[in-house]
């Protein structure tokens, strides 16, 4: 098992208010772990921290083993975030040209586009069903359509850790389950380490196999078998809500 | 007619016209989409101080603007950053700075009032041979800029925080196209004057964003009507005696109405 991403008692303040507190925790190759809380408990602020978007407080974080701010091989972690409301519906980027920006990251300056980027565009634009949408314009997409866009532009760097914020939230009961779907086999086929925030605490144990849950400090961190099983979490929890978290998973 | 063509003061006012337009329409595109519009209208203030501040200490007045509104520029990108003030009301204050700096000066000096109100509404007929150059010159560097940082530029366009997980440098990218639309900005000083400098930076982008599905096509398109509008409000002008600037910017304006009709959205 390879060390992916590594926190070191990390704390971050949006002024004098503390969003994250002395958070640790190692996430290890081939982890598909959930991270969940209630609302402001910090969890997309973490990521944030974690992807170097935000200013840490204190501690030190690792990727790949290398410290985060000398780290520069950011083809490597692929991330799709909250909010697609943020797409700006004046904007005239067609499909393949928003997803194009997801191979920047492998590109030197003077950055410029090959032929087999093309290629690769249209690999990831096919797997994922969307190739025809290609030459529209992703203002003119429905939302489910511009999720599947935002997510083909982050797996076209094949990178090794994917994270994502809530990503279901934009999209129809039978489009979710298809994305899961899609996430488990990148997980279990390809070994991609995955990282999903969700609300989503019934059916994550489906799918994940750790579940970090935080409320601005960590509350459990582990195996979800463990947490099944953990006393101190039926504390926490109640009976009921730990059996909810638990009830999905084989 | 096409002998008007013959005149050097119409053939300067197109070379330095098409130059200067394709690089306030290219521009003009990231600036509109970053709802950044009126940063062009705050550097053109910007620009009225530092000619009021050559003009009086004898400097020559557009080459005292171009490092006085790059200052500017910067000043209101890191305002907005650093303290608690919206990029809008940085761009107010420093606007601010530089009228308050030009009346003050011009109130100072009884010499340069005439000098001064006539950057107010410039006039692209009377540019020297050594402005041609410089606004081709500085176009050519505007324009190069894009082309290498393409790819960066548009990335932060269009999703800041995305763009920096792909290790792309967003604050640098700022400070770049800051820069970049206070060169455009001094250069274009000349051609419409101070108070449109900013409808030349976002007439011909909007108007193509009304036209087109696709940025580079839109960048392209931006060039084009850019271009018209200089060529025919320049002609215009010329033969109905009109104030070229505001000629060029009426044609403009008429373009983005045409634009409305066959909008594809």
């Amino acid at each position: 098992m390879t060390t992916m991403i590594e926190t070191k008692d990390i704390s971050v303040f949006y002024g004098h208010s503390q969003a994250l507190k002395e958070i640790s925790f190692i996430i290890e190759s081939g982890d598909f772990v959930g991270l969940a809380g209630p609302n402001g408990a910090g969890k997309t602020t973490l990521i944030k921290a974690v992807l170097n978007l935000l200013p840490l407080s204190t501690g030190e974080i690792k990727l790949f083993g290398i410290q985060q701010k000398k780290f520069d091989d950011w083809g490597k972690i692929g991330y799709l975030p909250q909010k697609i409301s943020t797409i700006n519906p004046l904007f005239p980027a067609t499909v393949d040209e928003v997803v194009m920006l997801g191979l920047l990251s492998q590109k030197k300056w003077p950055k410029r586009t090959i032929k087999q980027d093309q290629t690769v565009i249209n690999e990831v634009l096919d797997q994922l069903g969307i190739i025809d949408l290609k030459k529209r314009m992703l203002s003119e997409l429905s939302g489910g359509q511009q999720q599947k866009v935002l997510l083909a532009r982050t797996l076209v760097s094949n990178p090794s850790i994917l994270i994502f914020d809530e990503p279901s939230t934009a999209l129809d009961p039978e489009s979710r389950e298809t994305f899961y779907a899609l996430m488990q086999r990148l997980n279990k086929k390809d070994g991609i380490t995955i990282i999903l925030i969700t609300h989503d605490t019934a059916s994550i144990g489906s799918y994940a196999n750790k579940l970090l849950y935080i409320d601005k400090s960590i509350i459990y961190f582990g195996m979800f078998s463990d947490f099944c099983k953990s006393e101190d979490m039926n504390t926490y929890f109640g009976k009921f809500v730990q059996h909810l978290i638990c009830h999905q998973h084989s | 007619m096409i002998e008007f063509l013959q005149y050097s003061f119409i053939q300067k006012a197109f070379i330095a016209g098409a130059f200067i337009s394709i690089a306030c329409s290219t521009l003009g595109i990231f600036l509109v989409l970053r709802k950044m519009s009126l940063i062009g209208d705050g550097l053109s203030h910007v620009g009225f101080g530092a000619i009021a501040i050559g003009l009086f200490f004898g400097i020559y007045p557009l080459i005292a603007a171009i490092p006085l509104v790059m200052l500017g520029s910067i000043v209101i990108l890191k305002i907005s950053e650093k303290a608690k003030v919206y990029g809008d009301a940085a761009i107010g204050i420093i606007s601010a700075v530089g009228i308050s700096t030009g009346v003050i000066l011009s109130s100072l000096s009884s010499g340069f009032n005439v000098d001064l109100f006539s950057y107010l509404f410039g006039n692209i007929l009377s540019i020297s041979s050594t402005e041609v150059i410089l606004s081709i010159l500085l176009s050519i560097i505007v324009l190069l800029m894009i082309y290498f940082f393409y790819w960066d530029l548009f990335s932060a366009t269009f999703d800041e925080e995305y763009a920096k997980t792909t290790g792309i440098k967003t604050n640098s990218i700022n400070i770049l196209l800051t820069l970049l639309t206070a060169l455009t900005v001094v250069l274009t000083v000349k051609m419409a004057g101070i108070m449109l400098v900013s409808a030349l930076l976002i007439l011909p982008a909007v108007t193509a964003l009304q036209l087109t599905n696709g940025f580079k096509k839109a960048m392209f398109i931006g060039g084009v009507v850019s271009l018209i509008s200089v060529v025919t409000g320049i002609t215009i002008s010329f033969f109905i005696n009109l104030p070229t600037g505001a000629t060029i910017v009426l044609v403009n304006v008429m373009l983005f109405m045409l634009s409305l009709i066959n909008s594809k959205r």
